[in-house]
C-alpha cells in the first residue's frame, strides 16, 4: 500500500489522513446536519437547538455553568474516591480470605445490578438536599461494585505456576500479595477506575435531579428544561459531558503512566 | 544415607482426592551430590507430581522425602532449592534484572549485592545486555534462560525443572541443553529434570529414571556412561544411539508390563 | 447427583447467611448509633434508617382502608417500569449487534463511527433524560406521537446500544484466525463464516454486554420516568413518596427494594439465558 520510494514524511500524512479521515468527515457531517439538516427538517427546538444557540446560551451563563460544573465535578471526585478506596480495601480482603470471596462473588455481581440512583432521594433525607455529601455518597456507590468485582478478579487471576514459585520461595502471603497479586491485578483495576470515573460524574449529576444546591449543574439542567429553555439545558449537558471526558481522560493518562509495562499499552492498543 | 545424598525418597505414594487417582505409588529414590537425574516417562505417570513432592509444594500421601537430611518442608523453608517450570512465569512488571532479582529481594539481600548476583547471573545465562528488557520483549528461550537464572541466583544446591524446554522448538532445544549443561558444570548444582524427550534425558543425564504409566513406579534406572563434557558430537556418537535405545525399550517395557497385568 | 443437590443447598445457605448477614449489619448499626447517639454520617432514627421489617411490613399494607396492599401497586408499577426497560433494552441490542456487525465487516466503518460510538457514551444519557422524554412528546411521525413509556425507552435503549456495539465487534473478531481458514478451506461463503463461526464465538462478549445493558436499562427506564410525571412506572412512586417521606419513611425504602428486586431479576434473567445458549466453564477464583 505504501511504497518504501515514498519520502517519509508523505508516508506519515497519508497514514494518518488513512486514519483520522474518516472520524473527521463524520464529524463535519455531524455538525452540519446538527446546524442545518434538523431545523429543516422541522425538528422542534425542544429537541435539539441549533448549535449555535447552545453555544450562545452557554456563553450567556458562562459563570453559572461552569461553578456548578466545579460543584458536581467534586462531589463526583469526592464519590470516585470514597468508592474506589473502599472497594480496592475489600477485595483485599475477600482475596486473602478466598472462601468468603467466591461466597460472596455472584451477589456482589448481583447488587451491581441493583439501579442505586433511586436510593438519591434517601441520601437525601440523610445529609439534606443542600449538602454534597448526598451526591457523593451516590456517586461512591455506583463506582463501589464495578471496581469491586474488578480487582477482586485481578488479584485472583494469577497462574498457579506463580503461586507454586513463591511457595518455593517460602514467601509469606503478604509478600505474595505486594510482589504477584497486586502488580497482577493492576490492569484490571484501571479497567474498573474508567468505568467508575463515568459513573461517578453520571451519579453526581442525576442525584441532583432529586434536588440539590441550586448552582449544582443537574439542578440546573432541570430547571432550566422545566423553564423551557433547552438552548441552556443543553449547555449544561455539553459542560457535564466535557468534565465527563477530562476525568475519564486523567484516569486513562494514569493508566498509561503506571501501566507502561503492559503489552496493550505498548502496543497502543485502546 | 550418606552426606553426600541430597535427596533420599523412600516409600512415597500419593493419591488425589478421596479415593481418587493414584498418581505415584511406593518411589524409593536417591540423588546423590552433583549428580544430573532425569525423570522420564508416559504423560500422567506422576514425574511432575514427583518434582513437587520433592519441592513440598505438594503432601505426600504416605512415605518420606528428605532433601538435603531434613524434611523436604524445612528445605523449602531453608529455600535449598530452585525450581524452573515449563513456562517461564515470569512477571511482566518486572524487567529481566528485577525478575532475576526477585528471589534475593524476598531473603534481604541489599541492593548492591543484588545488581552484583544479577550481572553474574545474566553473563551465566549469556543474556548481557538484557538487564532493562521486559519479559515480552524476550524469544520463549530468552525467557526461560532468565528463568533459569532467577532459580539460581541464590545458588541453591539443588535444582529442579519440570519440562523446561519442552514448550520450545528443536534446536532451540539442543542448544539450551548445552548451555545448561554448562551451567550445572559450573554451578556444580544437582539437578533433577523431568522430560518427555529420550534424546533429551540421554544426553544431560548421569542417571536415567523410566517411570511406568499410572500409578507411576519406578520401573529402570539406567545410568549413563557418556564422557564428561558432553558436546553437540556426543549425540552423534553410537554410544548415545545405544543407550536412547534401552532408555526407549525400559519405556516400552514398563507400558508393556502394566497391559499384561490387565 | 447427591454432589448437585447437596451444592445447591449449600447455595441456599449462602443466600440465608447473606440475608441473615445483611439483616444483622443493619439492625446492629441502627441499635449502635442510636444508643450512643452519634450523628456522623448523619443521625439514626426510625425516619433515616427504618427497621427493615417496617420497611417489608409497609409492602402488605394498604395506601388507604379498604385499597389493595402497597405491594400491588408496586408490583404492576414494577412491570410497567419493566416494560420500558425490556422494550428499550431489546432495541438498543438489536441497533448494537447490527452497527457491530457491520463495524467489524468494513474496516472504515470502524475508523470512521467507533470515535463516535464511544464519545456518544461520555454523554451523560441520565442526564439527557429529561429533555429526551419531554422532548420526544413533540414529535410526531406521520401523525403518530410516541406514548410516554416509549419515550423513556429510548433512554434504555441508548443505554444499551453501546456496550453491545463495543462487545460486538470484539466478539466478532476474536474468532481464532486459524479456525477462519479452516472454513475457508471447506469453501464456506461468507455467510455461513459469519453465522458459525463468528457468531457463536462472540456470544460470551454480547452476554457480558448484556448483563451490563440489562442492569442499564433498568436503571434508564427509572430515571427517565422522573421529569415527566409518568405515574405508572416505578419512577411516579419515587418521586410521590419522597414527598411525603418525613410522614411514611417506610414507603420510599419499599419502593428502592422493588427497583432493586427488578434489577436483580433482569440481571439475572440474562445470566439463565446465558447459562441455556453459552456453554462456559464457571468463574473460579485462584
Amino acid at each position: 500500500m505504501t511504497s518504501l520510494a515514498e519520502p517519509y514524511v508523505e508516508r506519515r500524512t497519508r497514514k494518518r489522513v488513512r486514519k483520522w479521515g474518516p472520524a473527521l468527515v463524520v464529524f463535519g457531517i455531524g455538525i452540519a446536519a446538527w446546524q442545518w439538516l434538523l431545523p429543516a427538517l422541522g425538528i422542534e427546538r425542544y429537541l435539539l437547538p441549533p448549535l449555535s444557540d447552545v453555544l450562545q446560551a452557554f456563553w450567556d451563563n458562562r459563570s453559572e455553568l461552569l461553578s456548578g460544573g466545579w460543584i458536581t465535578f467534586k462531589e463526583a471526585v469526592g464519590g470516585f474516591l470514597l468508592g474506589c478506596g473502599t472497594a480496592f480495601l475489600l477485595a483485599l480482603v475477600l482475596a486473602r480470605w478466598r472462601p468468603l470471596g467466591n461466597a460472596l462473588m455472584p451477589y456482589m455481581i448481583a447488587a451491581n445490578a441493583v439501579p442505586i440512583v433511586a436510593f438519591a432521594p434517601i441520601t437525601n433525607a440523610w445529609f439534606g438536599t443542600l449538602s454534597p455529601w448526598s451526591k457523593v455518597v451516590i456517586a461512591a456507590v455506583l463506582c463501589f461494585f464495578p471496581v469491586l468485582v474488578n480487582t477482586l478478579r485481578g488479584l485472583t487471576s494469577v497462574r498457579p505456576e506463580s503461586l507454586e514459585l513463591m511457595r518455593s520461595y517460602a514467601a509469606p502471603q503478604r509478600t505474595v500479595f505486594a510482589r504477584v497479586r497486586i502488580p497482577n491485578s493492576l490492569p484490571f483495576v484501571f479497567t474498573a477506575l474508567k468505568i467508575a470515573s463515568v459513573l461517578a460524574m453520571i451519579g453526581a449529576v442525576v442525584g441532583d435531579y432529586f434536588g440539590g444546591s441550586t448552582e449544582a449543574l443537574g439542578v440546573q439542567i432541570v430547571s432550566a428544561v422545566s423553564l423551557a429553555q433547552y438552548e441552556t439545558a443543553w449547555a449544561a449537558i455539553l459542560v457535564a459531558s466535557m468534565l465527563g471526558i477530562a476525568f475519564y481522560a486523567s484516569v486513562a493518562l494514569a493508566e498509561r503512566l503506571v501501566l507502561s509495562w503492559h503489552p496493550s499499552v505498548r502496543a497502543g492498543v485502546e | 544415607m550418606t552426606a553426600e545424598t541430597v535427596v533420599a525418597a523412600r516409600g512415597i505414594s500419593k493419591t488425589f482426592g478421596k479415593g481418587g487417582v493414584t498418581a505415584l505409588q511406593d518411589i524409593d529414590m536417591e540423588v546423590g551430590r552433583g549428580e544430573f537425574i532425569s525423570l522420564i516417562g508416559p504423560s500422567g505417570c506422576g514425574k511432575s507430581t514427583l518434582l513437587r513432592l520433592i519441592g513440598d509444594l505438594v503432601e505426600p500421601s504416605s512415605g518420606e522425602i528428605l532433601v538435603n537430611g531434613k524434611t523436604a518442608h524445612r528445605a523449602r523453608l531453608d529455600r535449598d532449592y530452585g525450581i524452573v517450570f515449563q513456562a517461564a512465569v515470569l512477571y511482566d512488571w518486572r524487567t529481566v534484572a528485577k525478575n532475576i532479582a526477585l528471589p534475593l529481594e524476598l531473603t534481604g539481600w541489599s541492593r548492591a549485592k543484588r545488581a552484583e548476583r544479577v550481572a553474574e547471573m545474566l553473563k551465566l545465562v549469556e543474556l548481557e545486555g538484557f538487564e532493562k528488557h521486559y519479559p515480552w520483549q524476550l524469544s520463549g528461550g530468552m525467557q526461560q534462560r532468565v528463568s533459569i537464572a532467577r532459580a539460581l541466583s541464590f545458588s541453591p544446591d539443588l535444582l529442579l525443572m519440570d519440562e523446561p524446554f519442552g514448550a520450545l522448538d528443536e534446536m532451540t532445544r539442543e542448544r539450551l541443553n548445552a548451555e545448561l549443561l554448562r551451567i550445572w558444570a559450573e554451578t556444580g548444582s544437582t539437578v533433577i529434570f523431568v522430560t518427555h524427550s529420550i534424546s533429551e534425558a540421554v544426553y544431560l543425564s548421569t542417571r536415567v529414571v523410566v517411570m511406568s504409566p499410572r500409578p507411576g513406579r519406578i520401573t529402570s534406572v539406567i545410568p549413563i556412561d557418556l564422557p564428561q563434557p558432553r558436546t553437540f558430537e556426543t549425540r552423534e556418537e553410537p554410544r548415545f544411539f545405544e543407550l536412547v535405545t534401552e532408555v526407549r525399550e525400559a519405556l516400552h517395557a514398563s507400558g508393556e508390563l502394566v497391559g499384561a497385568d490387565e | 447427583m447427591r454432589s448437585r443437590i447437596g451444592s445447591a443447598a449449600g447455595r441456599v445457605a449462602v443466600l440465608g447467611l447473606v440475608l441473615v448477614g445483611l439483616w444483622a449489619l443493619w439492625e446492629g448499626y441502627r441499635k449502635l448509633w442510636e444508643s450512643t447517639g452519634w450523628t456522623r454520617p448523619f443521625p439514626v432514627n426510625s425516619t433515616t434508617m427504618p427497621h427493615l421489617h417496617d420497611i417489608v411490613g409497609a409492602l402488605f399494607d394498604p395506601l388507604r382502608e379498604g385499597e389493595p396492599l402497597l405491594a400491588r401497586y408496586l408490583f404492576d408499577a414494577a412491570l410497567f417500569t419493566a416494560k420500558e426497560a425490556a422494550v428499550g433494552f431489546a432495541i438498543g441490542a438489536t441497533i448494537g449487534f447490527l452497527l457491530g456487525a457491520l463495524i467489524a465487516r468494513f474496516g472504515v466503518l470502524q475508523r470512521g463511527v467507533m470515535p463516535y460510538v464511544v464519545a456518544s457514551q461520555t454523554i451523560p444519557i441520565l442526564a439527557l433524560a429529561p429533555i429526551v422524554v419531554v422532548g420526544l412528546g413533540s414529535v410526531s411521525v406521520a401523525g403518530w406521537t410516541p406514548k410516554d413509556w416509549m419515550r423513556v425507552s429510548v433512554i434504555a435503549a441508548y443505554l444499551t446500544f453501546f456496550p453491545v456495539t463495543v462487545n460486538t465487534v470484539r466478539g466478532l473478531r476474536s474468532a481464532d484466525p486459524a479456525a477462519v481458514e479452516l472454513m475457508e478451506s471447506y469453501a464456506a461463503r461468507d455467510w455461513s463464516i459469519f453465522w458459525k463461526l463468528r457468531v457463536p464465538a462472540a456470544m460470551p462478549y454480547l452476554f457480558s454486554a448484556f448483563k451490563v445493558a440489562a442492569t442499564a436499562s433498568v436503571v434508564g427506564a427509572v430515571i427517565g420516568e422522573l421529569p415527566s410525571s409518568i405515574q405508572d412506572g416505578l419512577g411516579g412512586w419515587i418521586i410521590n413518596f419522597n414527598q411525603y417521606y418525613a410522614l411514611e419513611p417506610e414507603n420510599l425504602w419499599a419502593v428502592n427494594l422493588v427497583a432493586a428486586l427488578l434489577g436483580i431479576s433482569f440481571f439475572l434473567l440474562v445470566v439463565l439465558v446465558e447459562k441455556l445458549v453459552v456453554h462456559r466453564p464457571p468463574e473460579q477464583l485462584v
